[in-house]
């Protein structure tokens, strides 16, 4: 060894939260979002998404009156683009448990920005899930069947169908991620309250942060109940989807019946939910003018969690050509060969483009700095993973094991305006949710402000 | 109107870093009932005022466990009590089947228990207490810290109690009356 060594530089952490923030300014800034007049673009968001939300009830009571007929089911096709939206958006929902909880476990002080809205998007993904079972079932007013409770028949749901065990899984993951975003939620409402100045505000505020007091006797418990929760919904992330896979995976049908379906499903899930999240964030840091708060950095970190997804996603694909062909199965194999060359070859592609292709541009830091790219990249990965889920469902079911049966899907007027208008619920509430609550978590980003840490400010002894 | 009862003292200081080293004096007078009041938990606090470890742990393994035993409990009783019938040739008693559903209620009754046990030790929703009517603590949600002490506590003298606060740092030292 030569005495020659050069000294190491160690590169110096960009902060967080940008433009010199204070504990007031953070406040200032997202409680005046609120208090704010009603910006007039807000009107013409809402106005859109609540016509959408009109066209979703107005195609459900069609359903309800004239059945499940109206959608493009056949008789080999039998889930269609219900079960399509279903998993699209539950998948969409495990991005915000994501960053609320494992992010949190692995004190991954950037998810402060983006946890709270993350978090509210999951629980209107949720619903808008939950919906299309719901709807499914074609009588509605049977729906109690689902549930395990006592009936003039006597009857009692299968525990041991995996329909049964989404039920569950997803009512769960609906309920919890409720809890984690209210709870989250009680502090900055008290912030909302003590800055009330209509009695309205007072009052709604007042009930809705149950009268905290902010005091540490409180912040002990809380912060302990906050880290309980994380610790339960981390484990929800991963079985959730890998629940819905399993309504897939425990049939027999080829294409479906595969070991690799539960990791695959999540690894999917988070790669769309973090998709929506960006394409939300985006909008919402540009209308609101919250570059500070969510900066470059953190698109740059959520890209990198969609490159590896997204590649996780991509070798999925890859493995489950090379095992249709390993296992010799006839109708595995078959199966394959026919989602990329068959009827349904357009959607396969798209989705290979858009979930395979469009992600490896990540690579690149500039790229991943780039708004207008990740805007669009955030994009096409939401259509690619619906054309997955699409692909997944329908190109197996109308090519099983009898080709006497086989019949083309093609979606009705009526399957289309239930999707689209599933849309408009979502927004609906996210606007909702946008205009009149919290959408930053104010009291974790001042936790992470270099001021916050009594060790760090003056008057060492 | 009648007497008010004097509910105990506040003051304020002006960093987390005061606060934090008040809590510190505060406990070592010897006051057992007092609190520190910050629009964010401070690091390093729990430690400062002497605090125990939340037991809130245990009730929320307690309720995640019953959470559990009532899915494993609800499926027994359904496939091989109340309505035994086999499907698909699984058994009746086909726990491999049934862990998901007891997972999703230990979860569920986990998470739940989290919140309300949360809730219940801080003796929360309780929209009226004394700190509330002082004017300067709307600042505690944005950037104001605060340390009260009871009068319940056995150390607490009207005079003493705000001279010591003052020694300590804290700025508008305030009366706060039970109403």
């Amino acid at each position: 060894m030569t005495g020659n060594t050069k000294p190491v530089t160690v590169p110096e952490k960009q902060p967080l939260i940008l433009g010199n923030q204070t504990f007031k300014s953070v406040t200032d800034k997202i409680s005046g979002i609120v208090e704010a007049k009603t910006p007039k673009e807000w009107y013409l968001a809402f106005a859109i998404a609540f016509f959408g939300m009109l066209l979703l009830l107005g195609s459900i009571g069609f359903l309800v009156w004239d059945g499940v007929g109206i959608w493009g089911l056949n008789n080999p096709v039998a889930w269609g683009w219900a079960i399509v939206n279903f998993v699209f958006w539950v998948g969409i929902g495990h991005a915000g448990t994501l960053i609320s909880a494992i992010l949190f476990l692995f004190r991954q002080k950037w998810r402060t920005s983006i946890n709270r809205f993350a978090e509210a998007m999951t629980i209107f993904a949720v619903i808008c899930a939950l919906m299309f079972p719901g709807i499914h079932i074609g009588r509605i007013w049977l729906i109690y069947y689902f549930f395990p409770v006592p009936n003039q028949m006597g009857m009692w749901p299968n525990f041991r169908s995996p329909l049964l065990w989404d039920f569950f899984a997803v009512g769960t993951y609906f309920t919890v991620s409720l809890l984690f975003w209210y709870t989250g939620m009680i502090p900055d409402l008290a912030t909302f309250r003590d800055r009330a100045k209509t009695r309205a505000r007072k009052i709604i505020f007042g009930i809705m942060s149950l009268g905290w007091r902010g005091g540490n006797r409180q912040w002990q418990h809380y912060e302990l109940a906050y880290l309980v929760l994380a610790g339960l919904s981390t484990p929800l992330v991963l079985s959730v989807h890998s629940v819905v896979s399993t309504d897939f995976a425990t049939s027999l049908v080829p294409g479906w019946h595969t070991t690799i379906f539960p990791p695959y499903f999540v690894a999917g899930a988070i790669f769309s939910g973090f998709a929506m999240v960006m394409t939300l964030a985006i909008i919402a840091r540009r209308f609101y003018g919250l570059e500070h708060f969510i900066t470059t950095q953190h698109f740059d970190k959520m890209a990198k969690i969609m490159l590896l997804t997204g590649s996780i996603v991509g070798y999925a694909y890859a493995t489950e050509f090379f095992i249709a062909w390993y296992s010799g199965s006839d109708y595995e194999g078959f199966t394959f060969i026919n989602r990329a060359f068959g009827p349904y070859a357009w959607a396969y592609w798209i989705m290979i483009t858009c979930n395979v292709i469009v992600p490896q541009f990540f690579w690149s830091g500039k790229l991943r700095r780039n708004i207008a790219f990740l805007f669009v990249a955030s994009i096409l990965v939401n259509v690619g993973m619906w054309f997955e889920r699409f692909v997944i469902v329908v190109s197996s079911l109308s090519r099983d094991y009898l080709p006497s049966s086989w019949d083309y899907y093609s979606p009705t007027f009526w399957d289309i305006i239930t999707f689209i208008g599933s849309f408009g619920l979502f927004f609906t509430f996210f606007l909702l949710f946008l205009r009149f609550l919290p959408m930053i978590s104010m009291s974790e980003v001042k936790a992470i402000l270099p001021q916050a840490d009594p060790h760090n400010s003056e008057g060492h002894e | 109107m009648a007497d008010t009862k004097i509910f105990g003292m506040l003051a304020e200081f002006e960093t987390p870093a005061a606060l934090l080293k008040a809590a510190v004096k505060v406990r070592n007078a010897g006051y057992k009932k007092f609190d520190c009041h910050s629009p964010f938990p401070i690091h390093g606090m729990d430690k400062a005022m002497g605090m125990k470890r939340s037991h809130l742990g245990f009730i929320i393994a307690i309720f995640a466990l019953i959470g559990a035993v009532t899915g494993l409990g609800l499926q027994y009783w359904v496939h091989s009590v109340e309505y035994p019938h086999i499907i698909s040739g699984k058994p009746l008693f086909a726990w491999q089947a049934y862990i998901i559903v007891m997972f999703a209620l230990f979860v569920l009754f986990g998470a739940g228990s989290a919140v309300l046990g949360m809730l219940h030790i801080n003796r929360l929703p309780r929209f009226h207490h004394p700190v509330f009517f002082s004017d300067r603590f709307s600042k505690v949600t944005t950037d104001g810290f605060f340390i009260s002490i009871e009068a319940d506590d056995p150390q607490f003298d009207l005079r003493k109690t705000a001279a010591f606060l003052q020694e300590i740092g804290g700025i508008h030292i305030e009366r706060l009356e039970e109403q």
